[in-house]
């Protein structure tokens, strides 16, 4: 069973430059192959550019990623979830063809303090009719609930495959798309433009406030709102983190969230096979020291062995921070740009604890068969509670009651792990960058995890027991391994100092930067993060505007109905 | 029956503003206060024998200038002297900072690095507070449809704010909704000036310095002006209750008919337009117009849910006011001394809240119910430069003290004594021997306020002052521009655009809108 998984999943060999042959200079280079970079790589090459991606790892996909740590078992290493992927993007570079597959989750649950249990299902009505068992009210606010929603998300998700304009230009372009933003905006119509503006500026606690009576209820929804911010439920514009949580869609229906086949490297492998049939390299084991500038013009990158790699153009997918403090030196930007990166806000809220398991664990609240093992479970059935995480987040704790968003892909994908044994992801809210003004350690990555593990334990008897290998992920880690500053996995918080033309400065919002030929796109960038992949295609965009270059096989973003 | 052209429900400063400046267009106006004197909470009140205090309002830095020439108010008595005072952030360390002159012209005790870091972070706040400052005196713009002047007061701002050059203006873009503690925490080195900036920014408002958006508390303050200098701030000789008199001889002038002990039980409403009112003893007054200066909520109450649609009564009723602040007043055997701090220093705003994380710290508890166990507070001791408010040689202390949740899970009952000892204990640590003069304390918290006032959930603001409760969306988006979706009702007091402080703005929008709609 295990070479079958080995053999379905293996990657391909990844091609480089022989060394001693001549440098040759390529179009452009990539530094990074997180799904951004990947997604940008592609278009490019599509477009008929020579695309190099460099990436620091012996593996690809940054934090999409699928790892075997321990025998047996495919981690979702980091991001575990595949819902934000914009279908125009996975239409437009085959991704089907090259292996990804999206399963719906089927339901989930909240596990309450008193042995009950909130479920989640895919149908609407069944939705309604659960939360009908909590309270009647509920059930009906349900409705209104889901349709002011939905409404939000058509009026943002276009936004998100589209550069945002620089209000303080006077270029015509700028002035078009403030005008298209205005229009679109006006179009909404007086009540609902009102209602966007609270909207934005909510937390989403007030927003549940304004709809649900039941506290298990409003917890169920307001986990959306804080995964992967550094900010807690009572936070003025966490109601927007919920929505940018929410545009994702599975197979056309928007606001699903899926499982990709295989692990989330299953996205990043799906795209390096589609950057690769296209003719475009990879090379892995490949850190950048810094990227070459000469006379205020991007050539190329140096890699930390003192190699050099000459390109046209470097496109980076690390996060603004990483790009401009480490890999461009300081005399080549203005100070004013180099500020703002400075006081860019990348602060990290979350961990990761993957567990391979040995067997099923019970949930002896939820019915054995339950089609809400498919799905998330959390743990957190209160406001109060996960504020409370919130709290000592900003005390630079981790949570002693964290928000713990897990799954057991495995009770979907029986590709991840041999027959009977399952791996289970678990994201963890909060976890500071720096424990109370020092740097993580060794014990406080334990304690952590014991935190996470003995939560578990509390609802699944016998739960420690099955455990057979695990992987703990705090800011420290992800900032290791994966080069996302201060663990930050949407690389810079989503507030809206820092979105859309603020993103990630001011006055660099459209991808490009102070030096010539230098992009950007990563999360740090226009829309943010997820694993969406907007920033990488939006970046193409960009780039290929500047080359003169057409770019008829992306597609433009589809509309919500 | 004498008839009225115009009743105003309120003698609260915005009801007395409304109806004098809609007397002086040449109608006929009654204002109605529930109490037995106007002034709402804008009042001076004995609360001991021989020691008063201005009962909520404490202190005067946002009266606006357009009210104060409207009512001709420099006539009727106002006397703005002591514009200039300091504000001091207190230490328990006994190093205080004071910051003279309008919002900290200048710093005494901070470094000279910081004192330059300041300079600028002061001139870039205002520069910004300026662009907002011209909204204030405006009615929020209609969504529906813009009228020309909405359109070119929208458009001078757009053109204000390219004024500002692209880089000043990029910065203003990305500080707009902001949380204060980043704000300071970039430009800042000195925990009493952060501690300051992040107090002020949410005081009043159920908010902590590290939540988004509560830089615009700042911005708020900050484009408040007395006596022509922004940012200024003064304790008004005789109380808060003075500015009341002065507005109250403008309004006996302009003609208005004030009637106190007169609660008013219902607003008539006759096929969606309403028509009088109905006080507490079944009197029935009517009039063409009729101006509500008091809460919002309470307005529609009056109204009754039978006469508004399903969607408009929610939306009412999600409108967040539910205070986070407590009044402390104290009568004092002398003045107290404040560790380091300078005789003359006592007579100005004397804040307690050591550092940002500390005003942070201090929300987390009024989240769950919970009174903070370490509150922050704007003290100030009226009756150093007002002997007149406490008898020879004793002294009056009154405070805001943040933060007291409206809904203490324990219950007030059992809740205030000990939250008064927390405030107690703050006190003692910057005044070392306060306790013991105290003669006599009164502490008001928010259901206190609620109960004493008339205001819902004892919200000075009529309704949280944050960024979905603003501009278009204050009180609710349907009332937004001072009418309702009634005819003949309008709304005047803090809860509409843009918002409480004793500025009179509300008022003044409100009875200007009226004029220009019904001429």
């Amino acid at each position: 069973m295990r070479s079958m998984v080995e053999g379905a999943y293996a990657i391909a060999p990844l091609t480089g430059e022989r060394p001693g042959r001549k440098m040759k200079t390529w179009d452009a280079i990539v530094i990074g192959g997180g799904h951004n970079g990947l997604v940008n790589a592609c278009y490019l090459q599509r477009a008929g550019l020579d695309v190099l991606v460099v990436e620091k790892n012996a593996w690809i996909g940054g934090a999409a990623t699928s790892r075997e740590l321990t025998p047996g078992y495919l981690y979702s290493n980091c991001s575990y979830v595949c819902s934000l992927f914009r279908p125009e993007i996975m239409r437009d570079l085959e991704l089907p063809r090259f292996g990804l597959q999206v399963i719906s989750y089927e339901g989930g649950a909240v596990f309450t303090r008193d042995g009950d249990y909130l479920a989640n299902y895919r149908d609407h009505d069944a939705h309604r009719r659960e939360f009908a068992r909590f309270s009647a009210r509920d059930a009906e606010a349900y409705d209104r609930y889901a349709r002011d929603v939905t409404r939000q998300c058509r009026f943002i998700q276009p936004l998100l495959m589209r550069t945002a304009p620089d209000p303080t230009s006077f270029r015509p372009r700028d002035i078009g798309e403030l005008m298209y933003l205005g229009r679109k905006f006006a179009g909404l119509g007086a009540e609902d433009m009102a209602q966007t503006l609270r909207f934005w500026t909510m937390s989403i606690s007030d927003f549940l406030d304004e709809y649900f009576e039941t506290d298990v209820i409003k917890a169920n929804f307001a986990l959306s709102g804080i995964i992967g911010t550094a900010l807690g439920p009572m936070s003025p514009g966490t109601a927007y983190v919920l929505l940018h949580h929410y545009m994702g869609e599975v197979d056309g229906s928007v606001g699903a969230w899926g499982y990709a086949r295989g692990g989330m490297g299953a996205v990043t492998r799906a795209l390096s096979d589609s950057f690769r049939a296209c003719g475009g390299v990879i090379r892995t084991d490949a850190e950048v020291d810094h990227v070459l500038v000469q006379g205020g013009k991007a050539k190329g990158v140096v890699l930390s062995g003192g190699e050099e790699i000459y390109g046209k153009l470097v496109v980076s997918n690390a996060d603004v921070k990483r790009t401009f403090l480490k890999l461009v030196e300081a005399k080549e930007l203005p100070e004013i740009f180099l500020r703002r990166v400075k006081n860019f806000k990348i602060r990290g809220s979350s961990g990761k604890v993957n567990i391979a398991l040995d067997s099923m664990p019970e949930f002896p609240a939820l019915p054995k068969d339950s089609p809400c093992y498919r799905g998330d479970l959390h743990f957190t059935d209160s406001m109060e509670r996960m504020e409370r995480g919130y709290d000592d987040w900003k005390a630079g704790r981790w949570s002693a009651d964290p928000t713990l968003d897990m799954m057991i892909p495995t009770a979907l994908d029986p590709t991840m792990t041999s027959p009977g044994t399952h791996f289970m992801s678990c994201f963890v809210q909060y976890a500071p960058p720096r424990i109370e003004g020092r740097d993580w350690t060794d014990a406080d990555r334990d304690g952590f995890a014991e935190t996470v593990i003995s939560q578990i334990a509390d609802y699944s008897p016998g739960f420690r027991d099955r455990i057979v290998h695990m992987e703990v992920r705090t800011p420290r880690e992800i900032e290791a391994e994966v080069g996302l500053t201060e663990g930050n996995i949407f690389q810079g918080e989503l507030t809206f100092d820092q979105l859309l033309f603020n993103r990630p400065v001011p006055g660099y919002a459209q991808y490009r930067s102070p030096v010539g030929g230098l992009y950007m796109c990563g999360s740090s960038t226009h829309p943010g993060g997820g694993v969406m992949g907007a920033p990488g295609r939006n970046a193409a965009s960009e780039i290929l505007r500047d080359l003169k270059q057409g770019a008829k096989h992306m597609s433009p973003a589809h509309d919500v109905i | 029956m004498t008839s009225y052209d115009c009743i105003v429900i309120g003698g609260g400063h915005n009801g007395l503003v409304a109806g004098t400046v809609l007397a002086k267009s040449g109608r006929k106006v009654l204002v109605l206060e529930a109490a037995g004197e106007i002034g709402g909470a804008a009042r001076t009140e004995e609360f001991f024998p021989g020691f008063r205090v201005s009962s909520v309002a404490h202190v005067l830095n946002r009266l606006h200038p357009e009210v104060v020439k409207a009512l001709d108010l420099e006539r009727h008595g106002l006397a703005l002297e002591g514009a200039g005072m300091s504000s001091v952030v207190l230490s328990p360390s006994g190093n205080p900072l004071v910051l003279r002159g309008a919002y900290g012209e200048s710093l005494v005790g901070a470094s000279a690095s910081e004192a330059v870091a300041w300079r600028a972070l002061r001139a870039q706040l205002f520069r910004y507070a300026g662009i907002l400052k011209p909204f204030l005196a405006r009615r929020p713009p209609d969504l529906a449809g813009m009228s020309l002047s909405e359109t070119s007061a929208l458009a001078m701002a757009g053109l204000s704010l390219k004024r500002l050059g692209k880089e000043d203006m990029r910065d203003f873009l990305r500080m707009l909704l902001m949380n204060v503690a980043d704000v300071v925490d970039e430009q800042l080195e000195d925990d009493r000036l952060k501690g300051l900036l992040a107090f002020d920014a949410v005081l009043g408002a159920h908010l902590g310095p590290r939540s988004p958006t509560s830089l615009l508390g700042l911005y708020y303050r900050l484009a408040g002006e007395v006596a022509g200098v922004d940012g200024a701030q003064m304790l008004p000789k005789g109380g808060m209750g003075a500015i009341v008199a002065a507005i109250a001889s403008s309004a006996a002038k302009a003609g208005v008919s004030v009637r106190s002990q007169a609660a008013v039980n219902k607003i008539l409403v006759e096929k969606g337009r309403a028509i009088g009112v109905v006080l507490e003893n079944a009197e029935e007054i009517r009039a063409r117009t009729i101006v509500s200066a008091i809460n919002p909520s309470t307005t529609f109450d009056l109204v009754g849910a039978r006469e508004l649609d399903t969607g408009f009564v929610r939306k009412v009723r999600n409108i967040r006011m539910l205070g986070d602040a407590a009044k402390l007043h104290l009568a004092l055997d002398r003045p107290p001394q404040f560790l380091g701090v300078s005789g003359e220093d006592h007579r100005g705003r004397l804040v307690f809240a050591p550092s940002a994380d500390h005003v942070e710290r201090a929300f987390n508890p009024c989240k769950y119910g919970e009174f903070s166990p370490e509150p922050v507070m704007e003290i100030t001791l009226p009756s150093l430069a007002d002997p007149s408010l406490a008898p020879d040689g004793a002294c009056v202390l009154s405070a805001v003290v943040q933060y007291a949740p409206y809904t203490l899970k324990e219950g007030w009952e059992s809740g205030k004594p000990k939250f008064f000892k927390a405030i107690m204990a703050a006190l003692e640590a910057v005044a070392p021997g306060i306790g013991a003069t105290v003669r006599h304390a009164e502490l008001l918290t928010p259901p206190d306020i609620e109960q004493r006032f008339r205001m819902p959930g004892g919200h000075w603001h009529h309704g949280e002052l944050q960024a979905d409760q603003m501009l278009v969306s204050r009180p609710v988006s349907d009332a937004a521009g001072y009418d309702t979706p009634l005819e003949n009702l309008f709304l005047a007091g803090a809860g509409s655009h843009p918002g409480g402080g004793v500025s009179g703005v509300p008022g003044l929008n409100a009875a200007r809108r009226i004029i220009a709609i019904k001429g």
